[in-house]
């Protein structure tokens, strides 16, 4: 099955072995456990977990505040990706190395940072308490935190399809007439909007199961600012294996959908990419 | 799902021409503004606050917290479960990239969405897949104990290993593939032409030429291996002195109240995440200085996938 007829290259049976035994021990295997372990259940008790009140709750906010948090990173990722290619201005380097700190900071301690800047003593929260406002366990926090933590993902999806876009694109589209806003809306955009919902699809994936940058600012109160991911570790800490197996299930499932939506997305930008 | 952002090793970019249209001053300087307000915001602000915090009372009790028998043996587990953990997915990563990015063969699609599936999956739930298979009420649990009464899996150094290999998982094969892919192998053809065994070839012909690959996938996975909290969360326990990893440490000290010494610790995580930064930008830096060199531009020079082959005649 070698590309290249058999015998040019060696090493194919032994690489491909390697690679299905542990990706089976290391992560088929086990997640198996977890689909096994909820058909156990049987369909009408996973359903009454699944479903509980409490649940159903954790849901909305998890996926509420994913969501919005992805939402704002497509909007003002775009415009760090735009401004980070097409832009010249001083301290650049420094601006985009600073994209790949969520990715780099450990999220309990992007978690503790955020919440300190934002409590009612903090840098940020004291100037939101002089007019009122409190964000720290509220879905207002746990947005904030889910913004950092997939900061980098629209940026970097759409960075490399924007530098590799033919500035004859644009030149063709300004000598056609049309105005800048026009060559922009029209040309660039819809040759970036692939990358930058891929971007998105991530960060909202990434958002849903967050678990350390939300659990310090979330202040966790069942049926309010309780996420998902939480309510499943406060199962496990009672024993509540079978509660806390229909909730991972739930999850499991949506992130699979999640991955494959982002992989028709990428090779949608892929084409995107080899067409622009 | 860090790190599933496209790799920055492979693809360059063209340079814009001074006279390609652009936006209005203005606007330009509106754009800007507003990015470097976000990123101010939602960037610059949490890492000043972890120093601020950090030094808050003083360097005293900076010292006292980093060098606190806890926060010691924490350190020394956080290094061991890393120097396991990504060798083991060093080794993977390799053999997975080897497999996909010069072989065709059924499932290479399925193959590519399956080693990318810990990255979508919530660190609570890599965690909690362990306690299913190995904790007192899992699976294997009690046949394990039976068979081996002394082991621990849960709540041990086991246990925070699986779940860090699982969360690190696609790092180094993610970042190899298109490495790889873009390479292609007719040196190492060449190399088998020449005679070399297949040894012999990954040793002095692929592994150079894929080693800032490497290198960049090894960097993002150690960092997620020692920065990992849910996962590990769900599997160590929290026992003091013995599963006590850096970021679970942290979140003990905050949870009592000892808010100067849980960001004092932290702020070596702060520390880990710039050198991880630095080592990556370097080695950005370096693969596009080598991507740029003659002698991986002239693959079709007979003579030199040959001389790289004894390495005691290798042309300077």
């Amino acid at each position: 099955m070698a590309r290249r007829g058999p015998g040019a290259l060696p090493g194919f049976g032994l690489a491909l072995g390697w690679t299905l035994t542990w990706l089976s021990l290391i992560v088929l295997v086990p997640l198996a456990t977890l689909v096994w372990k909820s058909t156990d259940l049987g369909w009408a008790r996973f359903w009454a977990l699944a479903t509980s009140k409490r649940a159903l709750a954790s849901y909305q906010l998890t996926f509420g505040t994913a969501l919005a948090a992805a939402l704002v990173n497509l909007l003002l990722g775009t415009v760090v990706a735009w401004v980070l290619v097409r832009y010249r201005f001083w301290g650049k380097s420094v601006v985009d190395a600073l994209v790949d700190i969520p990715f780099a900071l450990p999220t309990a301690v992007s978690g503790l940072a955020i919440t300190a800047a934002l409590a009612p003593r903090g840098w940020i929260g004291s100037l939101l308490a002089d007019h009122g406002v409190r964000v720290v366990y509220t879905r207002y926090g746990i947005t904030i935190a889910l913004i950092f933590t997939g900061l980098p993902f629209v940026v970097r999806s759409v960075q490399p399809l924007l530098q590799q876009l033919e500035p004859e694109l644009e030149e063709a589209a300004t000598m056609l007439g049309a105005s800048r806003w026009q060559t922009v809306t029209r040309v660039v955009l819809p040759a970036i909007a692939p990358a930058a919902l891929t971007g998105f699809a991530l960060a909202l994936a990434r958002g849903i199961g967050e678990y350390g940058s939300v659990v310090f600012i979330a202040g966790n109160r069942p049926m309010s600012t309780e996420i998902t991911p939480l309510l499943i570790m406060t199962r496990l800490e009672n024993y509540d294996y079978a509660g806390a197996t229909a909730l991972a299930l739930v999850m499991l499932v949506v992130s699979f959908a999640l991955l494959f939506g982002i992989n028709l997305l990428q090779a949608w930008s892929r084409r995107r990419g080899a067409a622009a | 799902m860090a790190g599933a952002a496209p790799s920055r090793l492979v693809g360059g970019a063209a340079a814009r021409p001074p006279s390609a249209p652009t936006e209005p001053p203005w606007v330009r300087r509106l754009l800007i503004a507003v990015a470097l307000g976000f990123l101010g915001l939602f960037v610059v602000v949490p890492i000043a606050v972890v120093i601020d915090q950090a030094l808050s009372q003083g360097l005293g009790v900076y010292r006292r917290a980093v060098t606190d028998p806890a926060a010691r043996d924490a350190i020394a587990l956080t290094l061991k479960v890393a120097a396991i953990a990504v060798p083991l997915n060093l080794v993977f990563g390799v053999a997975a990239a080897w497999a996909i990015a010069h072989f065709r063969f059924r499932g290479r699609a399925l193959l590519l969405t399956l080693i990318d599936l810990p990255f979508a999956v919530s660190p609570v739930i890599s965690g909690m897949v362990f306690v299913l298979l190995f904790g007192a009420h899992g699976l294997l649990g009690p046949t394990l104990r039976e068979h081996w009464p002394g082991l621990t899996i849960i709540f041990g150094l086991p246990g925070i290993v699986l779940a860090t290999v699982f969360v690190t998982f696609p790092f180094v094969a993610r970042e190899l593939i298109p490495v790889m892919e873009a390479q292609g192998a007719e040196e190492e053809e060449a190399a088998r032409v020449l005679g070399a065994s297949g040894w012999q070839m990954f040793w002095w012909v692929t592994l150079p030429k894929i080693r800032w690959g490497l290198l960049y996938g090894v960097i993002l996975c150690n960092a997620r291996a020692m920065g990992e909290f849910g996962a590990v969360s769900v599997v160590s326990g929290h026992i003091r002195g013995r599963t006590n990893t850096v970021p679970l440490h942290v979140e003990i000290l905050y949870n009592e109240y000892n808010y100067a010494a849980a960001f004092a610790v932290a702020s070596l995580l702060l520390v880990l995440a710039f050198v991880t930064l630095a080592a990556k930008r370097l080695v950005e830096h370096r693969a596009r200085v080598v991507d740029a060199a003659p002698l991986d531009a002239a693959p079709l020079d007979p003579d030199a996938p040959a001389a790289r082959l004894v390495p005691t005649e290798a042309s300077p």
